[in-house]
């Protein structure tokens, strides 16, 4: 058997860093896509939290801003949003 | 440092306490609950400075402090019996992501019928899920061991996290004097919280994604290593810990009256002092016994045992619990242990749902055994059982009941 090295300086852990772009462009995925009211966000950052994607950003105006590239379209963040400001459009 | 009259739940309670854990999450099972009460009460005091995050289940309470403790802080939780297999989803889970947490098992049978006496069926159900499993066999012990949890779980070459085992009403409601040390001495003892990972918001960092089998198998590999190199840690942190309280077990064993003993009785948990005084009466009798307390179940103390057995007659395995179909779970470790040794072995089912087992039934137990080895030179009996005395006394009372329960 292979020679495999000590616990020492073996470790492990079911860790993985999400790159932008690791399952290649899902935004294509995307049926129905969230656009964002800025008059009416508060920059609460409820949908920063909640997105599964990481696809939404701050920006430097205090809210935020939707990756396209990625964003699949669940409607995680238009149902979250306490304020309404997410409408989910359909695509097209 | 003062000498408390404390229950094993309390002193479970203290070693959290002067641990400075910052999260608590559990829900109220029999016999642990007082454990848990009695925390709450420190926090509403001031005396601990926690959060406790109350859950509808312990599947939850498990996962909440699994959740804490990724998030960087000194967690615990507790629980028994049906409470710790409906988390062991989540039991696994926090030991394959490798953070440092402790809970304490105060152990119980397992129904149905139901039951709230001790045996050690639930703790025994933990021991291939990567969590280091200990267990006390008095209340001192309990608080020992306790603090020595964090310090072992949070040891850069552990990572694993770890099962503080008390047998329920035995240990966890019984009072008994308990030392408890001062603060500062526990704060020179255990260092601040490190962990190999932090997850927060701001980190990008996901726990439990989808990994290539390959990777997911190295991980087991890894799991696996830590838990050798827990032994070593353990070892330490007993001969630190003995030389700060004075207090040292033996590390992953405890050996009483072995060195000149023909046989050794291998147990664990809060009967070996039972079977330890059933070996001072066999003493007299000119039968020479030895007990071999396993202090720790996980890792497996496989090195220790062999040396401890080595030149033996025989070795008498007690289990309090049972793998149906096989065997007790301890018996069954210690039979690969000695495997081609060639010295006799038996395990003996006693115990179970509660059943107290008296110095004088472990007597007898050892007595039969060591005769029987004596008569036949080598003997292989993986599965004795030893009934509760009545039924041992008075065979037909078995079908009688047997009538009324059916």
């Amino acid at each position: 058997m292979a020679r495999i090295e000590p616990a020492e300086t073996l470790f492990l852990a079911p860790l993985s860093r999400p790159a932008p772009g690791s399952a290649g462009r899902t935004g294509t995925w995307r049926v129905v896509k969230p656009v964002v009211d800025l008059d009416k966000c508060t920059g609460c950052m409820l949908c920063w939290l909640y997105c599964p994607e990481n696809t939404i950003l701050k920006t430097g105006e205090g809210k935020v801003r939707i990756d396209y590239e990625y964003c699949k379209g669940c409607g995680v963040c238009a149902n979250v949003c306490p304020f309404h400001a997410i409408e989910m459009v359909v695509e097209g | 440092m003062p000498v408390m009259g404390l229950t094993g739940n309390y002193a479970v309670a203290h070693a959290v306490r002067l641990s400075r854990v910052e999260v608590v999450s559990a829900y109220p099972i029999t016999p642990q609950t007082t454990i848990v009460e009695k925390l709450s009460e420190m926090i509403e005091k001031g005396e601990l400075n926690a959060r406790i995050i109350r859950v509808e289940s312990e599947h939850s309470a498990l996962a909440a402090v699994y959740g804490a403790a990724s998030a960087g802080s000194r967690a615990f939780t507790a629980t028994s019996s049906h409470g710790l297999l409906y988390m062991h989803e989540v039991v696994w889970w926090a030991a394959g992501s490798r953070v440092p947490l402790v809970m304490a098992v105060v152990t119980r049978a397992i129904g149905p019928p139901w039951n709230i006496h001790v045996d050690h069926q639930d703790i025994m159900d933990q021991r291939d899920t990567g969590w280091i499993i200990s267990m006390a066999q008095e209340n001192q012990e309990v608080l020992d061991l306790t603090i020595q949890a964090f310090r072992i779980s949070e040891d850069p070459r552990v990572y694993l996290p770890m099962i503080v085992g008390l047998d329920g009403f035995i240990l966890s409601h019984t009072r008994a004097p308990v030392d408890v040390p001062e603060q500062e001495l526990v704060d020179e003892f255990l260092p601040p919280r490190r962990q190999p990972y932090v997850i927060s918001p701001e980190t990008n960092l996901v726990m439990g994604n989808i990994a290539p089998d390959d990777v997911h198998f190295l991980m087991r590999y890894s799991m696996a290593e830590a838990m050798e190199a827990a032994k070593r840690v353990i070892e330490e942190v007993d001969r630190e810990w003995g030389k700060l309280t004075g207090r040292s077990y033996g590390g992953l064993v405890e050996c009483y009256r072995c060195e000149d003993a023909d046989y050794l009785a291998v147990i664990t948990g809060s009967w070996s002092g039972d079977a330890k005084v059933a070996v001072d009466k066999l003493r007299e009798e000119g039968i020479r016994y030895g007990v071999l307390r396993l202090r720790f179940i996980r890792p497996w103390p496989a090195e220790k045992i062999a040396v401890h057995a080595e030149g033996k007659k025989g070795v008498l395995v007690f289990d309090r619990a049972i793998s149906m179909g096989g065997y007790g779970p301890l018996f069954s470790d210690v039979s690969a242990t000695l495997y081609g040794s060639r010295i006799s072995l038996e395990g003996v089912i006693a115990g179970l749902t509660g059943v107290d087992v008296k110095p004088r039934d472990f007597a007898e137990a050892m007595r039969r055994f060591a005769s029987e080895v004596d008569e036949k030179g080598f003997v292989y009996k993986p599965r004795e059982w030893l009934l509760p005395r009545k039924y041992r006394e008075n065979p037909e009372k078995i079908r009688e009941v047997a009538r009324i329960w059916s």
